[in-house]
């Protein structure tokens, strides 16, 4: 495959993903939160094309799980009756963008059957629809805080590249110091500060404000670099003749240089920045119970019983393997193609 | 070997009270007498981590207590199996008329584990210690009855006279795990006030001494802490050899619960004291391979419960909590709460069946005290909407519920963030209280800060808490219901009972405290059960299974739900040989 078929087909497969992830509320089946009490732990449900009697249906079906008797969260199949999967089915209400209520899913099945495609957690809710709701959180997390780290390294660096003198000089200097910064240690601190009980929106932009705001120092430098580069151009000592404003060079000469980098970056920062929410709910910082995101599911994982009983409990990681890859491929596309105009 | 005494200490009878206990009883030693056995061994047991002290008199934290358990004897020791007080190191007692005077004779020629003798001066100087205000010891609170010190008295080098101000029932009971001290090492410090600061896991095991099965022998910081055989140690077996069996007993600090799992799984660890109902699936679907054995004892005496803060909270935080205040000072919130709350499936998903539902404080282990006629109320949300609507709150169109004055009903609760089954159990309990409108979050907490928060500055709404599991007698539980007491925890500093059923409950338990004659304490002490039932200043959920693990090799073993549930009968303990395994090591 050619870099610019693998790049278009990264790209392709992100947009996908990012649909998936943005429309949770048809894909997903059921709400995150909804609790089956007698499912929990339920294995992922298997979708059946050939039934007891050796027919094969086109319409795939699922069997229920029922518990064994005198067991601790062990299923097996039941077989006395099949529920074929349907598509566009009417299921429980959720909202698109926040505004209009639906009920239309992607798929389901009849009650009282359900189908957990990833498997279910200690309360039994549906793990996958944990997962996509998830991913929204998860995000919505990495996208603002690469905008904002973006937006501070591209003001940040293109005044001091630009300006140069003491102002380079401190800029830089405090970059350094945030890039030594513990950020982790941080976010605990900040986190001791505020009340015992903060909305889940305000603990959201909490994470995306510290996470966003400590990166910004490595875009800035790269950014300072380019600018350096730029306004030394003989381009730009003409424009200056001509008497072009400093606002005017920068826009029409300047920044478009460093497009290429913030896009690079950009790619390379979404996954560093999902990972870095994914491991504060991890470690209990992120949203609560029972909103979940990909690092509170994952957190089901440090209990010792959970980790070696129950292997679905893992997919939420798959998940974020798959994401992660996905927007390197892009970010290593985007650099092939930097190095290739720049040389 | 000299054997001055046969410590028969296995009371003849003993009264069976625990069916499942029963059943490991008979399967670990057919009739309920312990097998005697053979010297030799070491038996390793996981602590999370290291004891803070080895001090009997100033630990307060159950890692220390363990340890320092093993090292130390009491005056007179409740039987961890019948429940019952037995004789330790006095001989026997006799008690006034009046229940206020209690005489206690002591064996004779016995010896520290360091060799020097022991007589009634120790004893008074223990309880000294133990009574001393300066010292602050955790154990000081039970030392004192009808707001007065117990007074003790040397009548001769074997006798000591114990007056209390009034009488108090079960008052032999706590001499149990009092530990008695050395007078000959502690008494220079004492006197010097650096009391507190002698007997650390530092100290060099010369400078310490006991009288318990077993003595110092080795700490290594961070790793172990190593006990041997205390060779001066009172008690024999039937057969007159002086026990304990093993040579050396090696409390292994391996971190958290999963952690010590992996260790009792790999056989690093001869017994696992508590383990969680999911660690214990997880342990015995290979118990069979991996040679040892699981045992489910029952409920614990445990209690944990949903805590609302009633306290007299004054200042910011009041403005902060006043309509949470509001709500949970109304009777019928809180029966609607304890109404719409599914206790079976806390059991079922938080405790994976090996548990018991709770509406009231006594464990349903708990025989002798627990009230049978208590009502167990099904779980209903109709009912505790009707309880809702009567007190005056209502529904919004989008099912959010509101008071009076047209606000949203939520708080939320704190649970211990290091404890995954409290977590857990909040997490169920925000779940079925959003069936009635109600917006409920859970604030996992770490422990500290819970505490500081529940017994410091009232901030907090509501709370996941457990409490119990010492002794099976009502008098401990003194401290928790007395509106006075210091675990009174819904309401704390009351100086005067600030209802009706707490002025109540306060009549019952001190009338319970001083009476003597058992059917009439356990009268009043269901009177006490079933006003707290009523009135609900706890929301009783649940309590877990006692479940522990060891060794099939490990014989004697015979665990109890109270503590310490593996070690209490430590001395008893030895480790069956392999016979192929030893013959072949001989050759």
């Amino acid at each position: 495959m050619t870099s610019k078929k693998k790049f278009w087909a990264a790209v392709t497969f992100l947009v996908l993903l990012h649909a998936v992830i943005v429309f949770a509320g048809f894909v997903a089946p059921y709400d995150p939160t909804s609790q089956n009490r007698n499912l929990p732990f339920v294995p992922p449900t298997r979708p059946h094309f050939i039934d007891t009697q050796g027919r094969f249906h086109l319409r795939p079906f699922i069997c229920q799980w029922i518990s064994r008797p005198q067991s601790l969260y062990e299923y097996k199949e039941s077989h006395d009756k099949a529920y074929p999967i349907h598509f566009l089915v009417k299921g429980p209400e959720y909202k698109i963008a926040g505004l209009f209520s639906a009920h239309t899913h992607l798929f389901g099945v009849e009650v009282p059957a359900q189908i957990f495609l990833a498997g279910s957690d200690n309360y039994g809710r549906d793990q996958f629809s944990r997962i996509l709701y998830g991913g929204r959180i998860s995000l919505a997390a990495g996208l603002l805080a690469t905008l904002i780290s973006l937006m501070l390294g591209l003001l940040l660096g293109t005044i001091s590249g630009f300006y140069g003198r003491w102002i380079d000089e401190s800029v830089m200097r405090t970059a350094e110091l945030f890039l030594v910064l513990p950020w982790l240690y941080l976010l605990l601190a900040v986190r001791a500060f505020l009340p015992l009980y903060i909305s889940p929106m305000q603990t959201f932009f909490l994470l995306v404000a510290v996470i966003g705001s400590v990166g910004w120092a490595r875009p800035a430098r790269l950014v300072r670099g380019v600018v350096l580069s730029a306004k030394t151009r003989k381009y730009v000592a003409a424009s200056r003749g001509f008497g072009a404003s400093d606002i005017h060079i920068l826009r029409r000469h300047v920044l478009p240089h460093t497009y290429g980098v913030l896009l690079t970056q950009a790619a390379l920062l979404v996954p560093q920045y999902v990972v870095a929410e994914v491991t504060l709910s991890f470690l209990g910082l992120g949203l609560s119970e029972p909103l979940p995101s990909w690092g509170s599911l994952l957190a089901n994982l440090q209990q010792y019983n959970v980790l070696v009983s129950y292997w679905w409990m893992f997919i939420p990681g798959l998940a974020l393997i798959v994401f992660s890859l996905g927007y390197l491929a892009v970010a290593d596309a985007f650099l092939k193609r930097l190095q290739s105009t720049t040389v | 070997m000299a054997r001055r005494l046969g410590v028969s200490f296995w009371a003849p009878c003993c009264r069976l009270i625990f069916p499942a206990a029963a059943a490991i009883r008979r399967r670990i030693t057919g009739h309920g007498q312990p097998s005697w056995g053979h010297y030799g061994g070491s038996l390793v047991v996981a602590q999370s981590a290291e004891p803070k002290t080895l001090n009997p008199v100033t630990a307060a934290d159950v890692r220390s207590r363990e340890v320092i358990g093993r090292m130390v004897a009491d005056l007179i020791h409740i039987n961890r199996d019948s429940q019952k007080t037995e004789p330790s190191l006095a001989k026997s007692w006799t008690t006034s008329g009046d229940g206020r005077v209690f005489t206690l004779k002591l064996r004779r020629g016995l010896r520290f584990s360091d060799g020097q003798p022991f007589d009634a001066d120790d004893v008074v100087f223990s309880f000294q210690v133990y009574l001393d205000e300066k010292i602050h010891s955790p154990q000081r609170d039970l030392l004192i009855v009808g707001g007065k010190p117990i007074a003790v008295q040397k009548i001769d080098s074997y006798t000591v006279r114990f007056t209390l101000t009034q009488p108090y029932a079960a008052a032999e009971r706590i001499f149990d795990s009092l530990a008695i001290m050395p007078r000959h090492l502690l008494e220079k410090a004492y006197h010097e006030d650096r009391f507190t600061q002698v007997w650390n896991v530092t100290t060099s095991p010369a400078e310490m001494a006991g009288m318990g099965p077993f003595r110092l022998k080795q700490y290594v910081p961070g790793q172990r802490i190593v006990l041997e055989r205390n060779p001066y140690f009172c008690k024999v077996d039937q057969r007159n050899n002086r026990l304990p069996y093993l040579d050396e007993l090696v409390f292994l600090f391996a971190g958290n619960e999963d952690a010590q799992v992996i260790r009792f799984q790999a056989g690093d660890t001869d017994i696992m004291s508590r383990i969680n109902a999911e660690n214990y699936a997880l342990l015995s679907r290979d118990a069979q391979n991996r040679g040892y054995e699981l045992f489910d004892l029952g409920p614990s005496l445990e209690y944990n419960f949903l805590l609302f803060n009633l306290n007299d909270v004054k200042g910011p935080t009041a403005s902060k909590l006043g309509p949470q205040l509001a709500w949970f000072s109304d009777l019928k919130f809180r029966q609607a709460v304890s109404s719409a709350i599914d206790r079976e499936a806390i059991v079922k998903l938080v405790y994976a069946g090996r548990g018991m539902p709770l509406w009231g404080n006594v464990s349903p282990s708990n025989k002798f005290w627990m009230d049978q006629s208590l009502p167990h109320p099904a779980r209903s949300v109709e009912h505790a909407r009707d309880l809702l609507k009567s007190a005056g709150f209502s529904w919004r169109n989008d099912g959010r519920l509101v008071d009076r004055q047209n606000r949203p009903v939520q708080f939320s609760i704190v649970a211990s963030s290091s404890n995954n089954q409290r977590t857990k159990i909040a997490a169920l309990i925000q779940d079925d209280l959003s069936q009635l409108g109600m917006d409920v979050h859970v604030s996992p907490l770490e422990f500290r800060a819970l505490l500081d928060r529940v017994f410091q500055t009232f901030d907090y709404e509501a709370a996941v808490m457990g409490l119990g599991g010492g002794d099976a007698d009502p008098n401990p539980e003194m401290n928790v219901w007395l509106s006075s007491g210091s675990t009174h925890l819904w309401h704390l500093g009351e100086t005067k009972p600030a209802t009706d059923w707490e002025a109540q409950i306060d009549q019952w338990m001190q009338k319970q405290m001083i009476e003597l004659n058992y059917a009439r304490r356990k009268r009043f002490y269901d009177q006490v059960q079933k006003i707290i039932a009523a009135n609900l200043p706890y929301v009783f959920l649940a309590t877990p299974n006692i479940l522990v693990g060891a060794k099939k090799n490990v014989e004697n073993f015979k665990p109890a739900i109270l503590e310490p549930i593996t070690l209490w009968n430590v001395e008893q303990l030895y480790l069956r040989q392999e016979s192929g395994a030893a013959a072949g090591a001989k050759r």
